[in-house]
């Protein structure tokens, strides 16, 4: 029995996170290529450092830390964590973005796990075009290889009118050119990559052109950040899974006329705020999700 | 007698252009303009009020930082760059209350950039 195996068990048994989502595909079990072992991530998203508003977070200089604890506290070691953007919140001045994204960089640190992903939002990055997230955290977006799978980290937000831009499209094409059809491919980005809600600015104004690359492919999962709560979309066979916020949520798509955030439950504290824990398992040559509050109700 | 050829053709080819101008206003009425100021983080007005089949040219402006226009229910959109002038043709085909909203990220109240167009039949 495989040590994943173990944690989903051993999940069960104690009764840790919230709502299990399976994501996969059937038929795709077997594949040619790197070897695949089950492993284990966890996507954190949207912390928005540097936030003030006690309506919607009374603890907004504290729900970070409490994130990383909870992280910590996992039974189970991920084999790595990511953040899908939205580091800090945005602010007109260079001196105090770089600030806040150096505080963030210093909070996070405390993570027990050492390997740590980075993806910029727009609130990090779309003032200055990425600019001073690259000086602290490097290229905006890139891809690596863990356990036979392909992991593709998409930047939708360093341009301003939320692009991917030719140049990056084109480094996508030429990294997915490499891999099998039927690779194991998982992207990470911020924006959903398909119209969620355009008028929202839930949308990637360039992400068909992503999609319509990564078609091909048979085996693809996107998980983003950006709309500040759990929500799972297919476009044709692609799953994309959008993660919890860690500042405040979002009220649902479509659910009123204008985007609004949900206020603080003095009642239900952190409600709505959380983190997952990723599966992938070979077998099933799918992911299971695992939601995660902040602190245990 | 050089001189007195090329004011003569001088004088037709201004007649000319004079003919093609007046041909162009009669053909084309003088369309509605409206006037938007795009700025950190509101469009002045915020409502627009048009007539349904009626066309109108929006003028964008802002002295801030890229902005953008976005009118989904329309498919129109432009940039609102700073020191220029964006124009949009529009001829509303229905009848309601539609919204538009900045689709270039500006800044922390981005989110709630948005208006309303009302069309009146």
């Amino acid at each position: 029995m495989s040590e994943s195996i173990d944690r989903r068990e051993f999940l069960k048994l104690a009764g840790l996170g919230g709502a299990v989502f399976a994501s996969g595909l059937a038929g795709c079990a077997s594949m040619a290529g790197a070897k695949q072992e089950d492993f284990y991530f966890v996507q954190l998203s949207d912390t928005h450092w540097g936030f003030k508003g006690p309506a919607l977070n009374p603890d907004a200089d504290g729900t970070l830390q409490k994130a990383v604890a909870a992280v910590n506290a996992l039974s189970f070691e991920p084999d790595f964590i990511v953040f899908t953007g939205d580091l800090t919140h945005t602010t007109d001045d260079p001196k105090e973005r770089r600030r806040r994204l150096a505080e963030f960089r210093d909070i996070v640190g405390a993570l027990r796990n050492r390997n740590v992903r980075f993806m910029p939002g727009e609130h990090d990055a779309s003032l200055d075009n990425g600019q001073a997230w690259k000086e602290l955290f490097g290229p905006s977006y890139y891809s690596f290889d863990h356990k036979g799978v392909h992991f593709v980290a998409i930047d939708n937000v360093s341009d301003a009118s939320a692009r991917i831009g030719e140049a990056q499209l084109a480094w996508i094409k030429a990294d997915l050119d490499k891999q099998d059809k039927d690779a194991r491919i998982v992207v990470f980005t911020h924006r959903p990559l398909f119209d969620l809600m355009p008028q929202w600015d839930w949308a990637t104004r360039d992400g068909a052109q992503a999609i319509d690359l990564l078609m091909p492919y048979k085996n693809v999962t996107v998980f983003y950040g950006h709309i500040h709560q759990e929500h799972h979309h297919m476009t044709g066979h692609i799953a994309h899974h959008s993660a919890k916020s860690l500042i405040f949520p979002l009220i649902a798509p479509g659910s009123q006329p204008k985007r609004a955030p949900v206020a603080w439950d003095p009642a239900q504290p952190y409600k709505g705020l959380g983190f997952r824990g990723v599966d992938a398992e070979v077998q099933k040559a799918g992911y299971e999700i695992t939601e995660y509050p902040v602190i245990k109700a | 007698m050089r001189l007195a050829r090329r004011r003569v053709l001088a004088a037709g080819i201004g007649a000319l252009a004079g003919a093609a101008f007046g041909a162009s206003v009669l053909a084309q009425p003088q369309e509605k303009v409206i006037r938007i100021i795009a700025r950190k983080f509101e469009f002045v007005p915020e409502k627009i009020e048009l007539k349904k089949g009626e066309p109108v040219v929006l003028e964008f402006t802002t002295a801030d930082v890229l902005m953008g226009f976005n009118a989904p229910d329309f498919k129109v959109r432009a940039d609102i760059a700073p020191g220029q002038v964006a124009r949009l043709r529009l001829v509303p085909d229905k009848a309601g209350d539609f919204d538009f909203f900045c689709d270039n990220f500006c800044g922390e109240g981005h989110e709630t950039m948005s208006g309303t167009i009302r069309v009146t039949a």
